[in-house]
């Protein structure tokens, strides 16, 4: 089955689109690598470019965004499962 | 592959170090000098001028890392004689002795009381001789240990982190046991994992040196900043890509020290390592100038995984690029001389794409020219710590 989007780790909040022209509403097929699991017919909210996330579940306002089993940010705005995550909605702790 | 026992053919120098290049270089020791540099090259097929724009009124710990860059260069493996050219003998003479300390051929020219015809004139005539002499050298069989390997990423996005990177760690993983002497760096680039990178220190000592190299740079940042750094670091590039931020950038970044290396030791900008395994050095996340410090601090053969496809070279050390992203590859294939994009279809797995990282490693180490030396890259770029005086 070929793979849409990649998850390091089964505790990620985020997946990463593998492959380009993902457009709203599209069933997306993901591998979490660490785990070698597949999540079958996930549905995308609005279109992602290649090598941009999706976020994997709900994620609310301040929350931590995991990636790698590792925090990398905080959520400044809701994020709905499906939904892009990027720099609208996701700032650097440091700096 | 198994990377036990596997040879490659380099140059061995006269202090006992393989190179796997055999360059004549004309060095410029500051700016005013480049043009000069240039004219020796333009006259002379086979000797390359490194010119940049800086060695006026530096001073201090800037003036020791510009010695140290100039010299160290000069003293890379990949090099087998160096014309070096300044405006007054003083500094001329301090590069060369630093280089002549490595028992290559070398010889520095001035350019105050002799102009530039001159001192273009008397340097092209070494010049010949330096790659006459150097057309002479034969490569000979050399172990796998006796080869020196950096990396540094640039313009990555995620599929660095899950592809391009961990390849690269993987490599790293094999070149460790057979004794190599490796190092990664970008310390700024580590925000968000240095815990990470501090538990994978060898000794306590090695730790605290880490952790000091870790917090100076901070401080650098946190005095000079005026916003979260977002689009200088991550780069608007990396953004673009699909980075988000720092922490995220960095956990990617550390996936190329692989899994079971240790990090033995640590390193100033431009240091040399005194023993094999895996170094960190203090450094710039730009990729030039990261490359360069490598290449100053002895390293011969490059590793450079990119995302969205930064298109560096240097001019003595072959930088090997490796990328995951198949837009990347289809839009600018030529830059990229390992595709790895397989990993993400799942096409390959990572001990494949590590060896065939490997295999490009030791083909380039035996002389094939990477896409960057094909395609005349030769960025050579000095780290700068602060103003002239």
């Amino acid at each position: 089955m070929s793979i849409d989007f990649v998850v390091h780790d089964a505790d990620d909040a985020v997946g990463v689109v593998v492959v380009e022209g993902v457009t709203a509403g599209q069933k997306l097929t993901g591998w979490i690598m660490d785990q070698d699991k597949t999540l079958a017919d996930f549905v995308v909210l609005g279109a992602i470019p290649i090598g941009h996330k999706l976020a994997i579940r709900d994620l609310q306002e301040g929350d931590a965004v995991i990636k790698y089993g590792v925090d990398i940010g905080r959520v400044v705005k809701p994020i709905r499962k499906g939904e892009h995550l990027h720099v609208h909605n996701v700032k650097t702790k440091r700096w | 592959m198994e990377i036990k026992d596997r040879k490659f053919m380099g140059y061995r120098r006269e202090n006992g170090r393989v190179g796997v290049r055999n360059h004549v270089i004309v060095l410029p020791v500051d700016d005013i000098s480049n043009a000069a540099a240039e004219a020796v090259a333009n006259n002379i097929k086979g000797a390359i001028a490194l010119p940049h724009p800086y060695g006026r009124l530096q001073f201090g710990e800037d003036l020791e890392l510009h010695f140290r860059t100039l010299i160290g260069t000069g003293c890379n493996p990949n090099v087998a004689a160096v014309i070096v050219i300044g405006i007054e003998p003083g500094w001329t003479g301090r590069v060369v002795d630093g280089i002549r300390a490595s028992g290559k051929p070398v010889e520095g020219f001035w350019i105050e009381q002799n102009g530039d015809h001159n001192t273009i004139c008397s340097a092209s005539r070494k010049a010949r001789e330096f790659v006459q002499n150097a057309t002479e050298l034969q490569r000979e069989e050399c172990d796998i240990s006796e080869l020196w390997v950096s990396t540094k990423c640039g313009e990555s996005d995620t599929t660095s982190g899950c592809g391009a990177n961990p390849t690269v760690g993987n490599a790293f993983d094999k070149l460790y046991a057979q004794g190599c002497t490796l190092v990664f760096g970008e310390t700024s680039e580590l925000t968000g994992g240095e815990h990470l990178v501090a538990e994978r220190c060898s000794t306590p000592a090695v730790r605290e040196k880490f952790q000091f190299m870790f917090d100076r740079y901070a401080a650098m940042i946190d005095r000079w900043k005026t916003s979260d750094l977002s689009e200088s670091q991550p780069t608007k590039g990396n953004i673009e890509g699909g980075l988000t931020t720092i922490e995220e950038k960095a956990l990617g970044n550390i996936q190329k020290i692989g899994k079971q290396c240790r990090v033995d030791g640590v390193l100033d900008k431009a240091e040399a390592p005194t023993g094999s395994g895996l170094w960190f050095m203090d450094s710039s996340s730009a990729a030039a100038e990261m490359v360069t410090l490598c290449a100053a601090a002895g390293y011969v053969v490059h590793l450079f995984p990119t995302g969205q496809g930064n298109v560096i070279g240097n001019p003595i050390l072959p930088v090997i690029k490796i990328c995951a992203n198949p837009r990347t590859f289809r839009t600018m294939g030529e830059h990229i001389d390992v595709d790895v994009s397989g990993l993400l279809r799942r096409e390959i797995n990572m001990d494949e794409a590590g060896n065939k990282l490997l295999e490009m490693t030791l083909r380039t180490a035996n002389g094939r020219n990477t896409c960057a030396e094909a395609l005349g890259h030769r960025e050579f770029v000095l780290t700068r710590l602060f103003e002239s005086a």
